[in-house]
């Protein structure tokens, strides 16, 4: 495996109102790869991931310290375009959020909203992305109808199709399956495990078979620090931090 | 790897609606400020306590707005007094015993309705209704009346909305306890409904004070001062209210000064109204 | 009790059931009288000539246009202040903004017919160099401003009750905020949006003391700059004198009737909307 970095954090802290959320992350994300971020609630794992694109620019009260290096470029040097970067790394959320209009018109929407206006090109970017998201077969009698009829499972691939869309080279995942059933979760899982031939891969999870099952890399948080980093295997068979074990063990959180 | 910023097709959308946005903003603004500013630069100045508190006079050649405050006054208490129990018992029947849904469409639909009518109409059959062929006459009393087709909805609606809020557990403890509905009613739902009923009466208040269409027609331009409490006269002599007022003076008498003075206080009477109204629904929602 | 709570429940029926009824007893005589078609679409209202014309289409027209035009200005204006409001405006701003819209929608007509006739009026006059400035130009402009309070709350609620997760998805996407804004929250809430046109038509159509105040009244076909009479104010402005069983004042309750049918239809729109509302 190649181990190109994507993305990297240097003493990366995220100030919140007076709570100090992040505390000097320092993190490589290799590229193609998929890194799980894992720990208790309110570690600061959902933060970091946010950071990653930019969406914590929305929470009114946010202070970022600290670089967060996208390909060599600190994505928070006031020269980035921050449509650019969200369009470079993609997110899906926790709660499947599509768009109250047609399947069709929720995947055209990023490449619509960035200049595509060739029907030819829209269709084929909408099948192309129902497929990777493994839904085509599921909607195609029916993309356009309204998004909100499919179930959770078939909305949250619908969101992962709409991300895939506007072509990103990562795709950020804020437990994008907590909200679903056991079912729905497999098949987004082998999803994942497809989807990253072509794409690098973060996700946060609280579901730590989850992470072993599906990354390649693992980072544990706790109380917003980044405790420990490393290939899953390790990570999960032979912990380095004790708080890490007591963690993967069920000790607490 | 090359950053790319926002294509000039984009970047003209964005930046023509956002201007767009401010702008239409900006505008609402400066009316808004134009219109609270010029009304009460005009009006308040000639806001005396001889305006307020004489009746016109052809003999000295004053005008006094009192008969118009104490008719608006008048209006308010009647028509209250007669549309707050109708409403209210209309708003109780739909939310604590009506089953046959049909009906309790045709209710809602019916409220809305009256809602959607323009007030002139409401003028002109309160005109013949009640003034012509029941021969009030241009009078309080036909006004009054006239007003409580029109506040009715606004009553229950409102009155509706709290009771819908009253937890379905109160009611089954009073059931439980073997009271009867109607003393279950009296002395559970409605006492903790009666925020919302007091929102009904004060935006029932505003439109009161604010109409002036139903009223010119109905209770007329009379200017003479009414005693509230010689029943059989005031209510059936006529009397302009502070907006009937306002357009006669404006438009038949051209005396702009009282016109505008009457303008700036049912503009502090509107700010009242709306505040005591914001205060009530604050405290409805804390509940 | 339920006897006596059912009674004012039908109250508020019984008083459309009479209104309607009340209007269509006495609107339809005059129609027959006159002829519906002579009626609906003479271009001639002299109802008190010595061969009296009871024409009502310049009423009618002047309705239309007055409400179009009204729409016209009114609701791109306050649908762009209610985006700024909901999604745009710092807190505090909005803070101020709000009740102040609140006590626009409060204020009486009458006030904003005054200073229609005050500073509307004159100034349109200078303007446009014409002999009189009470115009279908001036009542539009004062029904704008009496529905921009409407369609600012109302629209404005609408964008508020979007849920926040459908622009995060849009921005996460690399949407700007604005393309967000117009993209996103504004087709989730047209349905609240389209009401708060509907319900300004409404009010507009239905508007009579400020329009007397500043469009002249003169029944003549409607143009931008000349004196108009709209259904309200030909109601309002002939049913003071009109002798009680004449065929001018059943003319007048026709009118009435044309006016209430154009609320109806309004009403209609506006209900099947909320429905569509509730069922998505």
């Amino acid at each position: 495996m190649d181990d190109t970095t994507i993305l990297s954090t240097e003493g990366l802290h995220l100030h919140y109102g007076t709570a100090h959320a992040l505390k000097d992350i320092n993190i490589e994300i290799p590229e193609k790869q998929v890194t799980a971020l894992i720990g208790p609630s309110g570690c600061g794992k959902s933060t970091f991931l946010k950071t990653l694109d930019r969406m914590n620019d929305l929470v009114p009260g946010v202070r970022i310290e600290g670089k967060v290096m996208y390909r060599g470029q600190d994505i928070y040097a006031p020269s980035v375009d921050v449509t650019w970067l969200r369009r470079q790394i993609g997110m899906v959320f926790q709660k499947p959020n599509p768009f109250p209009m047609s399947i069709y018109d929720n995947i055209a929407y990023g490449p619509r909203t960035h200049g595509t206006r060739s029907k030819v090109k829209l269709d084929e970017i909408v099948e192309q992305s129902l497929r990777q998201a493994a839904i085509w077969d599921e909607v195609k009698d029916r993309l356009k109808k309204s998004a909100l009829g499919l179930s959770g499972g078939q909305q949250q691939r619908i969101c992962i199709a709409r991300a895939l869309a506007v072509q990103p080279e990562v795709l950020l995942m804020d437990e994008a399956t907590s909200a679903l059933d056991p079912i729905s979760t497999g098949k987004i899982e082998e999803l994942i495990a497809d989807l990253k031939k072509e794409y690098t891969i973060i996700i946060v999870t609280h579901n730590m078979q989850q992470a072993a099952r599906i990354s390649d890399k693992t980072a544990f948080f706790l109380l917003g620090e980044l405790i420990e980093y490393g290939d899953t295997s390790l990570l999960f068979s032979r912990p380095t931090d004790k708080r890490t074990e007591d963690y993967i063990t069920g000790r607490f959180g | 790897m090359k950053m790319q910023s926002l294509s000039g097709r984009r970047k003209v959308y964005n930046r023509t609606l956002r201007v767009l946005l401010y702008f239409c903003a900006f505008l609402t603004c400066a009316l808004l400020l134009f219109i609270i500013g010029y009304i009460f630069i005009k009006g308040l100045p000639h806001v005396t306590w001889q305006l307020l508190s004489t009746k016109p006079s052809y003999i000295k050649d004053t005008i006094g707005i009192l008969p118009n405050i104490l008719n608006t006054v008048y209006l308010v208490l009647i028509t209250l007094v007669i549309t707050l129990p109708l409403g209210v018992g209309a708003a109780v029947y739909l939310t604590e015993y009506a089953s046959n849904r049909r009906l309790v469409a045709a209710i809602e639909f019916a409220t809305e309705t009256l809602t959607g009518i323009p007030s002139i109409i409401f003028g002109l059959v309160g005109m013949l209704f009640f003034c012509n062929f029941m021969s009030l006459g241009k009078s309080l009393l036909a006004g009054c009346l006239t007003l409580v087709i029109m506040t009715l909805p606004t009553i229950i609606r409102t009155t509706q909305e709290s009771l819908k809020t009253v937890p379905q557990s109160y009611r089954e403890g009073a059931l439980g306890l073997g009271a009867g509905k109607w003393h279950m009613i009296r002395t559970i739902v409605l006492p903790s409904s009666v925020d919302g009923i007091v929102t009904g009466c004060i935006l029932a208040i505003g439109r009161i004070v604010g109409e002036s269409a139903a009223l010119l027609f109905t209770a007329g331009m009379g200017m003479s001062l009414n005693n509230f409490f010689s029943m059989d006269g005031f209510l059936h002599s006529s009397g302009a209210s502070l907006t009937v007022a306002l357009y006669v003076y404006a438009k038949e008498r051209a005396e702009f000064d009282v016109a505008f003075a009457i303008a700036a206080i049912l503009m502090i009477l509107t700010l009242v109204i709306n505040l005591s109204a914001k205060l009530v629904g604050r405290k409805l929602k804390k509940k | 009790m339920h006897i006596l709570f059912l009674i004012c429940g039908l109250i508020s029926i019984g008083f459309v059931l009479f209104i309607s009824i009340y209007l269509i007893i006495s609107g339809i005589p005059a129609i027959r009288e006159i002829g519906l078609v002579d009626f609906l679409f003479g271009q001639t209202w002299a109802s008190t000539a010595s061969e009296p014309q009871f024409g009502i289409l310049p009423f009618i027209l002047t309705s239309i246009y007055g409400t179009g035009g009204a729409i016209l200005i009114g609701v791109p204006v306050g649908f762009m202040t209610a985006v700024f409001l909901a999604k745009i405006a710092p807190p505090k701003v909005a803070a101020v903004v709000r009740p102040a819209v609140d006590l626009l929608a409060g204020i009486p007509s009458v006030v904003y017919g005054l200073i229609g006739m005050m500073v509307l009026v004159p100034a349109i006059r200078e303007l446009f160099n014409l002999p009189d400035g009470a115009s279908l130009f001036a009542a539009i402009i004062v029904l704008a401003v009496m529905i921009l309070p409407s369609i600012v709350s109302v629209s404005e609620t609408a964008l508020k009750a979007v849920p926040k997760e459908y622009e995060e998805a849009s921005l996460a996407l690399g949407a700007t905020e604005v393309e967000t804004y117009f993209r996103v929250s504004v087709p989730a809430a047209k349905s609240g949006i389209a009401a708060s046109i509907v319900l300004g038509i409404g009010r507009a159509i239905g508007e009579a003391m400020a329009v007397i105040m500043v469009a002249g009244n003169v029944a003549n076909m409607p143009s931008l700059f000349s004196s108009v009479r709209f259904l309200t104010t030909a109601v309002a402005s002939e049913m003071s004198y009109a002798a009680v069983g004449s065929l001018q004042q059943q003319a007048l309750f026709s009118i009435a009737l044309v006016l209430f049918l154009f609320i109806m239809l309004i009403n209609v729109i506006l209900n099947m909307l909320l429905k569509w509302k509730r069922e998505k």
